[in-house]
């Protein structure tokens, strides 16, 4: 196995090639498509191979499950700081590597079928280039300012790419909300890492994990709220509530996008910060109980939203925060295991119908509204396959992957003593089930709209979902739980603890899945139950739902009156009292300038009458003041 | 008697003798660019040898000949400057009168005048390197023969030069008078506080303000700056200036530590703030380049003067490092002004108007240049005044730091004039700028060690410490 080993020590390659991949785009194949497309590809397949070598050689040892390889440089020091860059290497970042990388690649590849025609073509590909490094390179972060440094940068690609289509005003306004959004989360982890650093001197996580236990007896209120604040990031960034308003709106990007970046990967970088983390939040019960009940509320809450939406693509953000929630809650509850698990059978299982959801779209057009769809699965069956395969993986049919997960997470949230999250895992799983359904049965069994004249995507576009619709299938045995070793074994955090299969909680997942299915087969496949009629009986639910709970209102109503009302008396203050100080400063300055060049006149004897009047003046300075004066003077010595 | 130690002065000093004899031997105008160019050549020999003398660390000839790695460290900045200086001037020598070989063969001499002064343990080494340099540049200031504005330069540089070389030799003399020695770390032994040390340690340090162009003692630098050819300017600017710190820093925190009873670090936290106070704020009105860069330097020159206030390691290895990158970011800045100013016939600041349509390379190197010099991150000038303000704040004194960023504040606006010039007017005509290959060369080379030293500043960093720990 030389390969992995080779893998295991140049993992820095795995980002590396990525962003290669984006200059050379950049600087020399902007105008060669063909060129940029195959560049980006290869570089990914490599890293995806390197991936895999890592992953092999992480099998191989075990010990790196507790003891995680690092290698790093110093990047910079100053007294009482040290920053280094680096690689870290455990099971988690394993897992982590192969899965950006299968995806990623697997949405360039179907790219170029999406994409193809577009005159942003190169540019689509070095923005995905550059998001794969940065993504790449906040997985195998060793310290919490290295990450940070990703965690900005992955940012400023989903600004990029959500705004890809800079023409149109709604995704001009939907990249600004997703970055000002996610600002707001990324302020709080910015105090949160400013915290660890006074505190600790230092955020390598080998180090904090060591220090920790030993500094949290001493300091638990700190602790928490290190951990709270730290948290305050990935809710911005996984979309969880109260922050989740930027998601479903960051679906005007190119349906790949929504695949890569806004599904499989980037917005699961909250939940790979709280998972690299975990030992600062292991030590505050306080801080897990917040993510475990924020993580829950939001899976309930987005399913809620879902249920009603019309457009294709909202349906699936909500889903996704709504999963992304179901993942944080895993971590709350104190199962690094079951919460990674799922990050991996959803990045499958969401990437899978993203790029399903992105080629029906491409098919029609545009055509967004779910309702205006129907019966594509007749002209596309390749696509509606995929899209029911990802379905019964998200509803949680066995034996598809999400139902390993799932299970595993409402498992969790039992053997934790949540009861009262063990129920919102279950409502949110019927839920998922159902509106997923619905979207299902609408879109593409439903009449045929007329206006429509789909076909079937190319098979750039099929490959890349097929592999997909595997994984969705069966990556979710490797963490059954008859399974020795699995899942669980390796990506773990502290003692393995083998559990058996719950075969109650097993059916009873099985019957919920069953029953939102068949629910949404009577109200949208069957129709035997008025769909609308059911909206007006509960119309204030409906709205409710429809308009999402009205966040973005209330948001826009705070912006109007608060915000706007204290930045006009700010507005005034800085007009009248900032910027007269700064102007009256500034001329001041400028004023002194021009009085102080006349200083020199170019005259010979003036130079020289004022270097000799200089040193007079120094030696008659300290001739009068003897040396103590003259050091409490400029404030301190030695 | 070690002679290893003096061999690459040695082999400076054949080179410079080698090629003036070339020079007379080889037919006029024609061959000297190929005196340049064997210079660029044998300089960068000289340079990968004093690599090898790294952790050396011993004295010769009775110990007024130290090689240690702060003297290396020195070395390899002089040389650095003088082969970018003699790159960029390749071009320019032809728009001289005459005597083009000559004018390679003075800045190889100045540089050995710099690197003797590196390694100067001793008083007397210490002056003659010194004059060494300065007279070299009194000749390289004046080398636009038949042109009024450069021979005006030479002459005030030469009267005022020799002034303060006198009233530090006269300071010198007066330490030799305390002490009855002229080695720098035997000076210690022998002094206690005395009038006649304060007196003698100001004189010392004047002649040395002269040298940094720290105000008060900076008079002369603006017109010597915009008079002189301006690849000399940058020299002057660069190496002289680094030349002077290497001085200070070996007698001051060698010779004359604070612990004699005579408190320098007090004089030069005055120099400090007034030369970062005035050199920033006379900078804003100016219009011609060179005038600017000259005011941008003797502001430098404060920054750097936080750092010597600092006193210890941290506070040197501070010095050298920013030293270093401000040869890149200045000769990037020169470099360019070289071209624009010998295709234009002009130095003034709104003559660059439209350069980034004209020549985007140049325009952007100026704009990373002044950006850098400014102090704005990702650049390597963040990084080094991070480090100086640091240096100084760590020993509780804050208030050098505090005048050093409100200072830097102020710099960005004659900065970003430059830049606002370049990017923001239509040039003024369509002719192309011509750029040569060794001047592409400087360019690129400073705006790359800019770049990379400011988003990974740690191989200098420590070359710089272990410079720096060579002399405590």
């Amino acid at each position: 196995m030389a390969f992995a080993q080779f893998s295991l020590e140049n993992a820095w390659l795995i980002p590396l090639l990525p962003f290669v991949a984006f200059l050379l785009i950049v600087s020399f194949f902007r105008n060669m498509e063909k060129t940029a497309s195959t560049t980006a590809i290869i570089s990914s397949v490599i890293s995806f191979a390197l991936a895999l070598g890592v992953v092999a050689a992480v099998l191989q040892r075990p010990e790196l499950i507790e003891e995680p390889l690092v290698y790093s440089m110093r990047w910079f020091s100053m007294p009482g700081l040290e920053v280094s860059m680096g690689v870290l290497i455990d099971s988690v970042t394993a897992m982590m590597l192969f899965v950006v990388t299968l995806v990623a690649t697997m949405v360039m590849i179907y790219s170029t079928g999406y994409m193809k025609g577009d005159p942003g073509y190169s540019r689509f590909f070095a923005y995905l280039c550059l998001f794969a490094a940065s993504m790449l390179g906040l997985v195998i972060s060793t310290n919490l300012l290295q990450m940070f440094v990703f965690w900005e940068l992955v940012g400023l690609c989903s600004y990029l790419l959500i705004g890809f289509y800079y023409f149109k005003d709604s995704a001009k306004e939907a990249a600004k909300k997703a970055f000002i959004t996610t600002r707001i989360g990324d302020f709080g982890l910015l105090i949160g890492i400013l915290l660890i650093q006074v505190n600790f001197g230092t955020l390598e996580f080998v180090e904090l994990a060591e220090m920790m236990p030993a500094f949290a007896l001493a300091h638990p209120f700190l602790v928490t709220l290190m951990g709270i604040l730290v948290f305050v990031g990935p809710i911005g960034k996984s979309g969880q509530f109260p922050l989740h308003v930027w998601l479903p709106d960051a679906m005007e990007g190119p349906s790949p996008v929504s695949a890569l970046i806004h599904a499989a990967t980037m917005v699961v970088a909250g939940v790979y910060l709280v998972a690299r983390a975990f030992t600062l939040f292991q030590f505050s019960p306080e801080a897990m109980m917040v993510i475990a009940y924020i993580g829950g509320f939001t899976a309930l809450f987005a399913a809620a939203i879902a249920i009603t939406q019309r457009e294709m693509k909202r349906i699936l953000a909500y889903s996704t925060v709504s999963q992304l929630g179901y993942m944080m809650l895993a971590l709350g509850v104190g199962s690094l295991s079951a919460s990674m698990f799922h990050l991996m059978t959803h990045a499958f299982f969401k990437a899978l119908m993203f790029l399903a959801a992105g080629s029906a779209l491409h098919a029609i057009h545009g055509r967004t509204d779910i309702f205006q769809m129907g019966g594509l699965y007749k002209k596309m069956p390749w696509t509606a396959g995929f899209m029911v395969i990802g379905l019964l993986a998200i509803a949680g049919i066995p034996p598809f992957a999400g139902f390993w997960s799932k299970d595993e997470i409402v498992l969790a949230a039992q053997l934790g003593g949540y009861t009262d999250l063990y129920y919102v895992a279950k409502i949110t799983a019927f839920m998922t089930a159902f509106y997923m359904s619905r979207m299902v049965f609408v879109a593409f069994f439903g009449k045929e709209n007329p206006e429509n004249h789909p076909h079937e995507s190319p098979i750039n576009m099929l490959a890349p979902m097929g592999v997909l619709a595997f994984l969705a299938i069966f990556g979710g045995l490797v963490g059954a739980p008859w399974v020795e070793k699995g899942f669980s074994y390796w990506v773990r955090y502290g003692e393995y603890v083998p559990h058996q299969a719950d075969l109650m909680t097993m059916a009873s997942s099985v019957l919920i899945a069953g029953a939102g299915i068949a629910l949404a087969w009577v109200i949208y496949g069957a129709k035997w139950i008025d769909a609308s009629m059911l909206a007006e009986k509960a119309s204030f639910l409906h709205k409710l739902s429809y308009n999402k709970f009205y966040i973005d209102e209330i948001y826009q109503w705070m912006n109007e009156k608060i915000v706007a009302g204290t930045s006009r008396v700010l507005y005034w203050i800085d007009l009248r009292v900032v910027d007269g100080a700064v102007d009256g400063s500034a001329k001041l300055t400028g004023w002194l300038g021009d009085k102080l060049r006349l200083s020199q006149t170019g005259q010979l004897q003036h130079y020289a009458m004022i270097f000799f009047a200089a040193v007079v003046l120094l030696v008659a300075i300290m001739g009068m003041m003897g040396a103590e004066t003259a050091m409490a003077l400029i404030g301190g010595g030695k | 008697m070690n002679y290893s130690l003096l061999s690459t002065e040695m082999l400076m000093a054949a080179l410079g003798i080698g090629l003036l004899v070339l020079t007379i031997l080889s037919p006029r105008e024609k061959g000297h660019q190929g005196i340049g160019y064997a210079a660029v050549f044998g300089m960068v020999a000289i340079l990968v040898a004093t690599s090898f003398q790294y952790g050396i660390n011993e004295t010769t000839f009775r110990e007024i000949w130290i090689v240690d790695d702060f003297a290396v460290f020195m070395k390899q900045l002089f040389l650095v400057s003088a082969i970018f200086v003699t790159l960029s001037s390749l071009d320019y020598v032809r728009s001289l009168p005459k005597y083009h070989g000559e004018f390679f063969v003075m800045i190889i001499f100045a540089t050995l005048g710099m690197m003797v002064m590196a390694s100067a343990n001793d008083l007397i080494t210490l002056f003659v390197g010194m004059e060494l340099m300065t007279v070299t540049f009194f000749v390289l200031v004046s080398f636009l023969l038949g042109n009024g504005r450069s021979s005006e330069a030479g002459i005030k540089y030469l009267i005022l030069g020799a002034t303060s070389s006198a009233i530090m030799l006269y300071g010198m003399s007066l330490l030799y008078g305390l002490t009855g020695t002229t080695i720098i770390p035997e000076l210690v032994d022998g002094l206690t506080w005395s009038p006649a040390l304060a007196v003698a340690v100001i004189m010392i340090l004047a002649g040395f303000g002269f040298k940094i162009a720290a105000i008060p003692f900076h008079m002369w630098s603006p017109d010597i700056y915009e008079g002189a050819p301006t690849p000399i300017t940058a020299f002057l600017a660069v190496a002289s200036k680094a030349a002077g710190f290497a001085v200070m820093i070996r007698l001051f925190i060698q010779g004359v530590p604070v612990t004699t009873g005579v408190d320098w670090i007090v004089i030069i936290a005055g120099l400090a703030a007034i030369t970062m106070i005035v050199g920033n704020v006379i900078a804003i009105p100016q219009t011609n380049i060179k005038r600017m860069l000259a005011y941008s330097s003797i502001a430098q020159a404060g920054y750097l003067l936080v750092g010597m206030m600092a006193a210890d390691v941290a506070g040197i290895k501070s010095i050298l490092f920013y030293a270093m990158i401000y040869v890149f970011a200045n000769i990037g800045a020169f470099a360019v002004a070289i071209v624009v100013g010998k295709h234009l016939n002009s130095d003034k600041i709104s003559d660059y108007a439209g350069l980034g349509q004209r020549q985007p390379l140049l325009a952007i190197v100026m704009t990373v240049s002044l950006l850098s010099l400014a102090g704005i991150p990702p650049l390597a000038g963040f990084v080094g005044k991070l480090y100086l303000f640091a240096a100084i704040m760590d020993q509780g004194v804050l208030w050098p730091a505090f005048i050093g960023f409100v200072m830097s504040m102020i710099s960005v606006y004659y900065y970003l004039n430059v830049c606002l010039y370049m990017w923001r007017d239509d040039p003024k005509d369509d002719q192309p700028i011509h750029v040569s290959g060794a001047i592409k060369l400087t360019v690129v080379v400073s705006m790359v060690v800019t770049l990379v030293l400011g988003v990974y500043p740690q191989p200098l960093a420590e070359m710089a410490n272990i410079a720096a720990k060579a002399l405590f």
